[in-house]
């Protein structure tokens, strides 16, 4: 369940880069990991992120655990639907499960994501 | 450096991909297929619980039910023989040691179900306050313990046994055979409010046990029942955790078990400082709460009032599978521990408003 046409973070979330507008979510590793999710707290659009800072909150019956954002730039979409059905992070977490847009400060940050590859090579690491 | 134990089962959990997880000093499935998916196979169907890191101590000799009154808050006298009956085992403070379900054998022979956290200490406190005319001796080690719970929970182990279920009461045992296996002690008690067993088996036999009933219950949706959804289960009833909601620090009156108390039973120990706590009125209260803006009280995060001063803390908090909102028990002023009052939880510091509602959260009827 690691899409090749996504980039990721060895924080469990994703990135859809479409120009300088960065999709992001968390893993399908990351919604098994956290087991049912019930809530989930975003930045609002226009909100500045700092790459590797905490951009938002997502809850689990288990357990509580920050996003982290894969970039610095602007929030400029924030998946309003997802706040009122947390739920679609466990069943959808690629679609309907987008958490925000940013748009990039600087386009040459997204050299540091990793590749599909690269994040299941990680995951394999972890599972050991 | 401690090494984890195993229950007997345990092969049969790695085989069904069960998450492992350290608790109590065992390696224990947390989770199987998921917490909500347990769940609700536990509140509609049946489902399996291995317990077998619990403790069992059995107090036998002439003065064993004069020694257990002397240890434990409720009145061991008024039940009979092959019944069981939920109580604390108190310190001199009124303060919880654990709680305890005491089952009576005999006149001479109680057999007390302990938590597996406190089974050392447990032990300890009541071989060393027991007195004489009585053996306590730790059997936990011979015992493995499978909870069978669930609406299907009878229809089902009586499948499985030649003994007449129907005669076994809610908090009452038998001895009998189970999947072939002679002299297990059959329970009728639980930890989620459903009907259902706890079934004492000697170690060795457990798996074949616990493969019979898997085998047999498949029809019914049978399933094997994680820590997690044990968590939501028994939190959805109000039943007290150990070292969450109940610990040495708070009384049965504080914890909302003054059912458990009989202070005219004669003496026992904490009883004294309980009828001071009851003369001088309790200051703070276990009771439910609702959380209305999404997030869960978790233990350990502190009520508060308007100020930000803190006046209590959350003991368990979860999302409840069955209401689909978040629940929690927690310690609050007296003043406030009124249904209906509105208390203050910091979640990670952003206060967020809460309900003190009526417990058991969830009843027959709200699940319809």
């Amino acid at each position: 369940m690691i899409p090749k046409d996504l980039k990721y973070t060895k924080d469990h979330e994703w990135a859809r880069v479409e120009g300088k507008t960065v999709t992001v979510g968390i893993t399908h590793h990351a919604q098994k990991e956290l087991g049912d999710i019930v809530y989930v707290e975003l930045p609002k659009v226009g909100t500045q992120l700092v790459e590797h800072q905490p951009l938002g909150v997502v809850e689990s019956v288990k357990a509580v655990s920050d996003i982290y954002s894969p970039l610095s730039g602007t929030v400029v979409g924030s998946n309003a639907e997802l706040v009122n059905a947390p739920q679609d992070i466990n069943a959808d977490p690629y679609g309907k499960a987008w958490m925000i847009k940013i748009e990039v400060a600087d386009e040459k940050a997204l050299a540091g994501l990793l590749s599909a590859a690269q994040y299941e090579e990680l995951l394999g690491k972890t599972a050991k | 450096m401690s090494v984890l134990l195993r229950t007997p089962l345990y092969a049969l959990h790695q085989k069904a991909g069960a998450r492992l997880v350290p608790f109590a000093g065992y390696e224990m499935p947390v989770q199987y297929s998921g917490v909500m998916e347990e769940h609700e196979c536990v509140r509609n169907a049946v489902g399996l619980f291995d317990v077998s890191h619990m403790g069992e101590v059995e107090f036998k000799g002439p003065r064993a039910l004069e020694r257990v009154q002397r240890l434990v808050s409720n009145d061991v006298a008024t039940i009979k023989d092959g019944q069981a009956i939920y109580t604390g085992l108190l310190n001199e403070r009124g303060g919880f040691v654990d709680d305890l379900i005491v089952y009576r054998f005999g006149a001479e022979h109680f057999f007390i179900c302990v938590n597996a956290s406190n089974r050392q200490k447990d032990f300890e406190w009541m071989k060393s306050r027991a007195g004489d005319g009585v053996t306590v001796t730790d059997r936990s080690d011979e015992f493995a313990q499978i909870a069978v719970q669930g609406p299907k929970a009878a229809a089902l182990t009586q499948k499985l046994t030649p003994y007449n279920l129907a005669f076994i009461k809610n908090y009452h045992c038998a001895m009998g055979e189970v999947a072939g296996v002679r002299d297990v002690i059959i329970s009728r008690t639980g930890y989620t409010g459903e009907d259902g067993f706890e079934l004492y088996v000697p170690g060795a036999h457990a798996p074949k046990i616990w493969e019979a009933l898997m085998e047999t219950g498949a029809p019914d949706g049978v399933k094997p029942i994680g820590l997690g959804a044990r968590d939501t289960l028994r939190l959805e009833m109000r039943m007290a955790l150990y070292g969450n909601d109940i610990d040495d620090d708070h009384s049965p009156y504080e914890a909302g078990l003054g059912w458990i108390v009989k202070l005219g039973k004669g003496d026992f120990i904490g009883r004294d400082a309980l009828v001071k706590q009851k003369e001088a009125g309790i200051t703070r209260k276990l009771v439910g709460i609702e959380v209305t803006d999404g997030r869960i009280a978790r233990h350990g995060y502190k009520i508060v009032d308007e100020a930000g001063t803190v006046t209590g803390e959350v003991t368990s908090g979860t999302q409840s599978p069955t209401l689909k909102k978040a629940i929690a028990l927690a310690y609050v002023p007296s003043s406030k521990a009124e249904v209906g009052s509105t208390v203050l939880v910091d979640i990670r510091g952003k206060p967020a408003p809460a309900r003190v509602v009526k417990t058991p959260f969830v009843t027959k009827t709200s699940r319809l």
